[in-house]
C-alpha cells in the first residue's frame, strides 16, 4: 500500500478514537469542565500531562533542531525536562492543596488583590495564545504534507477536531483524549527510532545505540564528530554557545516550563496532594521516553543526511531528496558546476530559498538567492523527523505513523491551551471580576463560547502566521519564568510575601523581559530594528534572558515586601494550610 | 506536640528534603552537563563523552529518579506526622 493510503487509514482511525472518547466523556458542570471533576487517576493525569506538554514542536522540530545544534541542543533536553523537578517539588502539591481552578485564581487569592489576578490573567493569555498559534500551524503543515491538501484546509480540519472534543468534554474530554494521544504519539516516535537504531548500530534501544558502534567499528558519535570536522562544522559533541548562555537558557526554560499555566492546571485534576506528586513523576517518566530518544534520532538523522548527500551526484540521489525539494524545504545550487552536492559549514542561501521557476542542468530547482559561501545545500530543520523514515528507507506504514503522531502531538497541546484561555476568560475575568453573580450554567456557556472565539483566532494565526510567532513561542518560556514562577514559589515558601512585593516583582520581570525581547529579538516593525548579538547584556541571549528577569523579579519582590505591611492573618493561614497535605485545619471562607 | 508545632516540624523536614534533592538536580544538569562539561568530556561512557552524556541523557534519567524519590520520602513523612490521607480526596478551599 502507498504512503498516502496508509496515512488516511492511520489518521482516520486515530481521529475516530479521539471523537469516540470526547463523546463518552462529556462534561456537565464547571468543575468537570475546568478540572475534570478533580477525579482523574495519577496515571491518566500523567499521560495527559505528557501529551499536553509534548507539542508539535517537541515531536516534529526538536530532534531536527538538535541535529543541527549538536551539544547546544542540550538546552531544550534539560530545560524541558528539568522543569518538572521544580514543578513536582516546589509547585504541584501545594497548588493542588490550594484547590482552585487556575493559576490566576491562586495569585489573586494568595495576594488578596484583583490587580495581581489581572496581571496573572494577562500573562496567562499572552503565553497561551503565542503557544497555540504555533500548534495550529503545526497541524496545518502535517496535514498539507501527508494528505496533500492546502495548509488552509489542514488548519480548518484541525480547528474542527479540537473544537469538537474541547467543547463537548472540557477538561474531562480533553484529559481522556490526551491519554489516547500520548499512546499514539509515543508509538509513532519510537517505532522509526528503533528501526533506525537497529539499522545503524545493531542496537534495539536508541538511547544506547546513540553511544554504540557503527559497522566499521568506530563509535557513532566519533564518526559524526569526524564528519563534522571534515566538512568545516563545529564538532557535534561540543557547542558554539558560551557556557553562561547555555546555563541561562536552560534555567529559563526550566523555570518557564514549571510556570506554564496549561501544565500547572493539570495538577488540579487529581483527587489529592499525594496523587499530584505521583502524577508529576509519571508525567516526567513518560516525557523522558521521548526526550531521551530525540537526541539519538538527531545523531542518526545527522549522520544519515551527511552520508547520503555529501559529495554525491544530484542525479543519483534518492527520491525523498527531490520530493522535499519540490515542497521547498530543501534547496541545492551547484555553485562550482560539478553536479555534486557540497555540504559544508555556512549558509547556502540568504535566509529561506527563493525558487525561480526553472530547472538547472541536473534537473534541480534553481534558486535566485544563493549566497557567496561554498555551502551548496539548504535543509529546513523541521523535516528531519518527518523525512527520517524515508531517508532510512523504512516501510510505508512507518512513514504514515509519523504523520498520525505529529497530529496527535499538535492537537493535544492545542486543546490544553485553548482550555486555559477559555478558563481565563470565563472564570478569572467574567466570574471573578466582571459578573460574580453568574450561574454555573452561564459560566459553562461563557467557557464554551470563549473556546470557539479562541479557536477561530488561533486558527487565523495558523493560516496567516505573523513572522514573529516562532520567535515569540520560544520566548513564552522566558515570559513565564520572569512573571509567574517567582510569584507562585514565593506565595508558598515565603509567608511574609505580600501583594505589593509580588505585584511589583511580576510587573518588573514581565516588562523587562518584554523590553529585552523587543530590543534584541523582534524589534518594532518600522520603528526599531533588533540590536545585534554584540550588544547583549552580560552576553545573554533573549532566550536566556528569562533567567535574569526572574532573578530580578525575586529580588524586587523580596525587597518591596519587607518595606510594606505583612499580609493579613487569614492569608498567612492559607499559606500554612497549603503546606500541609491533608485536609485538616485548612483555611476557609476568605 | 500541638498542631502548630507539628506543622512546623513537618515543614522543616520537607525543606530539608527539597534542599538535598534540588542540589542533586543542580549538580547533574548545571554542574555535570554545563559548567564542568569540558572537564568531564575527558572521561568516556561507552561511545559517549561523559559531559555530553550528562547533558543529553544522564541528567534526564536523574530527574525522573529524583521525583520518585521525593514521592517516596514525602509519603513516609506524611505517615509519620499523620497527614496521610490517601483514601479520601483533599478538601479544598473552593469558593
Amino acid at each position: 500500500m502507498s504512503v498516502q493510503v496508509w496515512t488516511w487509514i492511520l489518521v482516520g482511525v486515530s481521529f475516530a478514537l479521539y471523537f469516540g472518547i470526547a463523546i463518552w466523556a462529556r462534561a456537565g458542570s464547571t468543575k468537570e469542565f475546568y478540572v475534570a471533576g478533580g477525579s482523574v487517576s495519577p496515571l491518566a493525569n500523567g499521560m495527559a500531562t505528557a501529551a499536553d506538554w509534548m507539542s508539535a514542536a517537541s515531536f516534529i522540530s526538536m530532534a531536527g533542531l538538535i541535529s543541527f545544534m549538536g551539544y547546544d541542543g542540550s538546552v531544550y533536553l534539560m530545560g524541558w525536562t528539568g522543569g518538572y523537578v521544580l514543578l513536582a517539588l516546589l509547585l504541584a502539591p501545594y497548588l493542588r492543596k490550594f484547590g482552585k481552578f487556575t493559576v490566576p485564581d491562586f495569585i489573586g487569592d494568595r495576594y488578596y488583590s484583583n490587580t495581581a489576578r489581572t496581571v496573572a490573567v494577562i500573562c496567562a493569555l499572552i503565553v497561551s495564545f503565542t503557544y497555540v498559534a504555533g500548534q495550529m500551524r503545526g497541524v496545518g503543515i502535517v496535514f498539507s504534507q501527508f494528505l496533500q491538501v492546502e495548509i488552509f484546509w489542514g488548519v480548518i480540519i484541525g480547528m474542527i477536531v479540537v473544537l469538537a472534543f474541547a467543547l463537548l468534554g472540557g477538561m474531562k474530554g480533553i484529559t481522556y483524549t490526551q491519554v489516547a494521544q500520548y499512546c499514539v504519539l509515543i508509538f509513532a516516535f519510537m517505532v522509526p527510532a528503533i528501526f533506525i537504531s537497529i539499522q545503524m548500530t545493531g542496537n534495539i534501544v536508541p538511547q544506547i545505540g546513540m553511544g554504540g558502534r557503527v559497522e566499521d567499528g568506530t563509535f557513532l558519535l566519533e564518526k559524526l564528530d569526524t564528519l563534522h570536522t571534515q566538512l568545516g562544522f563545529k564538532e557535534y559533541t561540543s557547542g558554539s554557545k558560551s557556557t553562561w548562555d547555555v546555563f541561562a537558557i536552560t534555567l529559563a526554560l526550566m523555570a518557564g516550563t514549571s510556570g506554564l499555566p496549561h501544565v500547572i492546571v493539570r495538577f488540579f485534576t487529581v483527587p489529592n496532594v499525594k496523587d499530584a506528586r505521583k502524577s508529576a513523576g509519571i508525567a516526567l517518566l513518560l516525557i523522558a521516553v521521548l526526550y531521551t530518544t530525540a537526541p539519538a534520532v538527531s545523531v542518526f538523522a545527522r549522520t544519515n543526511l551527511i552520508e547520503t548527500v555529501s559529495n554525491k551526484a544530484y542525479k543519483n540521489l534518492p527520491e525523498w531528496f527531490k520530493n522535499w525539494e519540490n515542497t521547498g524545504l530543501i534547496a541545492w545550487s551547484d555553485k562550482n558546476n560539478d553536479g555534486k552536492i557540497q555540504y559544508v559549514n555556512g549558509e547556502a542561501v540568504d535566509g529561506k530559498p527563493v525558487y525561480t521557476n526553472e530547472r538547472g542542468t541536473n534537473g534541480e530547482r534553481l534558486v535566485s538567492n544563493a549566497s557567496a559561501e561554498a555551502n551548496e545545500l539548504y535543509v529546513d530543520r523541521d523535516i528531519m523527523v518527518l523525512a527520517n523514515p524515508e531517508i532510512a528507507n523504512l516501510p510505508n506504514w512507518v512513514i504514515a505513523l509519523v504523520a498520525a503522531g505529529g497530529l496527535a502531538a499538535a492537537l493535544s497541546t492545542a486543546a490544553g491551551l485553548l482550555l486555559v484561555i477559555s478558563t481565563s476568560v470565563s472564570h478569572d475575568l467574567i466570574k471573578k471580576q466582571l459578573k460574580p453573580s453568574i450561574s454555573d450554567k452561564g459560566e459553562l456557556l461563557a467557557a464554551r463560547l470563549s473556546i470557539v472565539v479562541a479557536v477561530v483566532i488561533s486558527g487565523f494565526f495558523g493560516i496567516y502566521p505573523p513572522g514573529f510567532v516562532a520567535a515569540v513561542v520560544a520566548l513564552a518560556f522566558g515570559l513565564a519564568a520572569a512573571s509567574f514562577f517567582p510569584a507562585i514559589v514565593l506565595g508558598i515558601f515565603d509567608k511574609r510575601m505580600n501583594k505589593e512585593g509580588a505585584v511589583s516583582g511580576m510587573i518588573v520581570g514581565l516588562v523587562l523581559m518584554l523590553f529585552y525581547m523587543i530590543r534584541f529579538k523582534t524589534g518594532l516593525v518600522g520603528v526599531l530594528d533588533p540590536l545585534p548579538e554584540s550588544e547583549w547584556w552580560l552576553g545573554t541571549s533573549p532566550e536566556g534572558f528569562g533567567t535574569l528577569a526572574m532573578i530580578l523579579n525575586f529580588t524586587v519582590a523580596l525587597i518591596v515586601s519587607r518595606f510594606t505591611p505583612a499580609p493579613p492573618a487569614d492569608v498567612q493561614e492559607i499559606v500554612e494550610s497549603i503546606r500541609i497535605p491533608s485536609g485538616a485545619g485548612e483555611a476557609q471562607g476568605h | 506536640m500541638t498542631e502548630k508545632q507539628k506543622a512546623s516540624a513537618y515543614w522543616k523536614e520537607n525543606i530539608k528534603y527539597l534542599v538535598i534533592l534540588l542540589s542533586i538536580w543542580f549538580i547533574v544538569s548545571f554542574g555535570c552537563g554545563i559548567l564542568f562539561k569540558d572537564e568531564l568530556d575527558a572521561f568516556r561512557l561507552g561511545g559517549f563523552k561523559l559531559g555530553f552524556w550528562f547533558a543529553q541523557q544522564g541528567s534526564i534519567y536523574v530527574f525522573v529518579v529524583l521525583i520518585f524519590v521525593y514521592v517516596h520520602l514525602m509519603n513516609k513523612l506524611d505517615k509519620k506526622y499523620g497527614y496521610d490521607e490517601s483514601s479520601k480526596p483533599t478538601k479544598s478551599t473552593k469558593s
